[in-house]
């Protein structure tokens, strides 16, 4: 109870102190701490599910199981490491001009709003909370991504609000079909829209209502995630915030906007007893891994080209969930982590590279290895480690989804296939030409915090090679209750 | 649903019917409308007729929550966000803007097609669906996908925005007919979501006139699919 409030009011507070003093030089440093404090709330918080099983608190509105304890632990851990990031990152942005010190405040202060709506987004047991905060969410990284105030950031920021606005609003009625489907089963004062409540009850929610409404729950919550043919706003949103802002929307966002998806199938798959969701998945995740994968080629950007690359992993893990089946979701959720840590470690490295190359447009970004080993290098293997190259996680985990699928959908692993090879080919040439050659950019005015890069990269060679046993059970718990 | 609810209902079923008529209508009327002005004017409207029937169904099943929600609506969509609105567009001076709309018939007709689809959409819920409202499922359905198609053919800032709030209209409408209402602290969550949504977007229009002299989105478009 008391660790979850304080992984709540913790946010939550930093974000109220950083709107005050978010101008001050301090203000880098209440935000590191305030994150750390989080994770460290988030890591007492995972202990004492994983030793009395799951929590249910504040009048049921608020609740904790093996699969959303882990994003939020996972979610404190990226918040912290790419707080870290940002301290010598928005310095540098602020020494070249191009952020004053109110938009250095309103960075502060959103950047840990956002971490609390996403925190509220994964542990609230009231699907309408759940809309709610992923509402705020948006509307947060809106102002996040529309920093800089430049002709294409506000371009980029109108374009995910209206494109995340409307789809978001279709998950609203399909929250709404959810509700009134429970209402009948559950009464008007029975919680219909408490997940544990409708868990329980979900045998007896009606079919044709249930799969009217996840149709309008994957549209709506799949703009978020990135699904295509919703994709549009994600490139843009990704190129023109700033790159800690990146690394949270690749490695965050998209996860608990998947997560919100996966919520719901669990209670669709329950009501209909078909594969229904599960096909619906398949067939927008098999969509979102194939099409970014021939856009990759075509990128100039470096920021773009890693969050196209964003939407391919999204793809294949959807891909993953809509399999169902204790190993398919056990890749997923393995995939969600590692796809989390390996991108936002490459947004680490591609922020200073950007500042150091002065532009993000990769033709121009050379000899990154030359004039700082550390970027470089971690940028070369941060591209090993997401193209699902061994021994990296990820190379585990689409090992464990493509087995899968010659198993059970042979006809998918082709595609799959195909659009892994087409993605590696485009992805590893560009990122050749960027950490090779001869350097063209100047040297940081300040020193890159480059821990948080090889710490992500550390940890996913780890889950490559080893899965410590109590989190190889844990997935299996929350795989278990995907189904 | 209890049985005293299919008592002495018809005066009050017919009032709400004709609310949802009168919102699609709105819904058709704002797909149409040029005027930026008078567009802010019918979203008003619309959220009045939205409050009237939150409140007669309110009163009529003696929900008590739904007579607060009745009230947010109230203060928030007839009072505080055209109140916003209009502050917005005297200060940008788009006040009289009169916006070139193409092929409004054809957006009418297409109009028409949603509003048929919803329908058959809303069917198999509201032959299920136990509240006084149910017929008007179909409707909010509409007005929510209206706003959606509103929001496609508009190349207007400010116009993008109102179908925006109108299709949330919408979504209100169909939780109110559904169900008698979303749990109240959801509803505040949302109400809460549309007017920070709003003040944001408020700051923006003053961004996006400054960086593109104007507030035509259709001026936008520098970020290009390489």
């Amino acid at each position: 109870m008391i660790e979850l409030a304080l992984v709540l009011a913790i946010p939550l507070a930093a974000a109220v102190l950083l709107a005050l003093f978010g101008h001050y030089r301090v203000a880098a440093d209440i935000n590191s701490a305030g994150s750390l404090l989080t994770l460290v709330a988030a890591g007492m918080l995972t202990i004492r599910v994983i030793s009395e099983g799951p929590l249910v608190v504040l009048d049921e509105q608020f609740f904790v199981d093996p699969l959303n304890v882990f994003l939020i632990a996972l979610t404190a851990l990226v918040g912290f490491t790419t707080s870290l990031f940002s301290r010598p990152y928005m310095r540098i942005e602020h020494d070249h001009g191009r952020l004053s010190a109110s938009r250095l405040r309103l960075y502060h202060s959103m950047f840990q709003m956002f971490m609390c709506t996403m925190l509220v987004a994964l542990s609230t047991n009231n699907l309408g909370i759940l809309w709610v905060a992923m509402e705020a969410a948006t509307l947060t990284t809106v102002l996040l991504v529309a920093l800089y105030r430049t002709p294409s950031s506000l371009e980029a920021a109108w374009k995910y609000f209206i494109l995340c606005g409307v789809g978001i609003a279709q998950a609203l009625f399909g929250t709404i079909l959810i509700y009134f489907a429970a209402e009948r089963v559950l009464g008007p004062l029975g919680g219909a829209l408490l997940w544990t409540h409708l868990d329980v009850v979900k045998g007896g929610l009606e079919p044709t209502v249930l799969s009217l409404a996840f149709v309008f729950l994957i549209v709506g919550y799949g703009t978020k995630t990135g699904l295509v043919p919703l994709h549009n706003w994600l490139p843009d949103a990704h190129a023109e915030g700033p790159t800690p802002v990146s690394a949270v929307l690749s490695g965050l966002l998209l996860n608990v906007a998947l997560y919100a998806i996966v919520r719901c199938k669990v209670l669709v798959d329950g009501a209909l007893g078909t594969h229904f969701a599960g096909n619906l998945m398949m067939g927008f995740g098999l969509l979102t891994v194939v099409v970014p994968a021939f856009y990759l080629s075509r990128q100039k950007d470096v920021k773009r080209l890693f969050g196209y690359s964003s939407i391919e992993h999204m793809g294949l893990i959807t891909f993953a969930f809509g399999m169902g089946g204790p190993v398919a979701s056990f890749a997923g959720l393995l995939h969600m982590t590692v796809h989390s840590l390996t991108k936002s470690a490459i947004f680490f490295a591609v922020g200073h590279a950007a500042q150091m190359a002065g532009t993000q447009i990769i033709d121009n970004i050379k000899g990154l290895i030359k004039q700082s080993p550390t970027i470089g290098w971690g940028l070369m293997l941060g591209a090993l480690a997401i193209l699902g190259m061994p021994p990296f996680g990820v190379f585990t985990s689409e090992f464990m989804i493509l087995t899968t699928a010659i198993k059970h959908y042979p006809w998918a692993t082709p595609i799959l296939l195909t659009a892994l090879g087409v993605a590696f080919a485009a992805m590893f040439g560009k990122v050749q030409g960027m950490v090779f050659g001869e350097p063209t950019g100047r040297p940081l005015s300040h020193n890159p915090a480059l821990l948080p890069v090889f710490l992500h990269l550390g940890l996913v060679l780890m889950l490559g090679l080893w899965i410590p046993p109590y989190l190889a059970e844990w997935y299996r718990q929350a795989a278990r209750l995907i189904g | 649903m209890s049985p005293s609810l299919s008592q002495g209902i018809p005066l009050a079923s017919q009032v709400i019917n004709l609310c949802a008529a009168i919102m699609l209508l709105i819904g058709f009327a704002m797909l149409a409308q040029r005027r930026v002005l008078t567009l802010i004017n019918l979203f008003m409207l619309q959220g009045f007729v939205l409050f009237v029937s939150t409140l007669i169904v309110a009163l009529t099943t003696k929900q008590n929550h739904l007579l607060w929600s009745a009230g947010l609506t109230l203060l928030l969509k007839v009072i505080a966000l055209p109140y916003i609105l209009h502050r917005l567009i005297r200060r940008l001076s788009v006040k009289w803007d009169i916006e070139t709309l193409l092929n409004i018939p054809t957006t009418m007709l297409i109009g028409i097609a949603l509003v048929i689809i919803s329908f058959n959409v809303a069917q198999p819920i509201s032959q299920i669906s136990g509240t006084i409202t149910r017929a008007t499922i179909g409707i909010a359905l509409a007005c929510v996908l209206l706003a959606f198609l509103m929001m496609i053919t508009r190349s207007k800032a400010v116009p993008q925005v109102i179908a925006f709030l109108a299709m949330e209209n919408g979504l209100f409408f169909a939780a109110t007919s559904a169900t008698y209402g979303m749990p109240m602290v959801v509803e505040l969550g949302i109400a809460l979501d549309v007017l920070v949504g709003m003040v944001i977007l408020g700051v923006f229009f003053f961004q996006i006139r400054e960086q593109f002299d104007s507030l035509d989105i259709r001026h936008m478009e520098r970020i290009k699919e390489e």
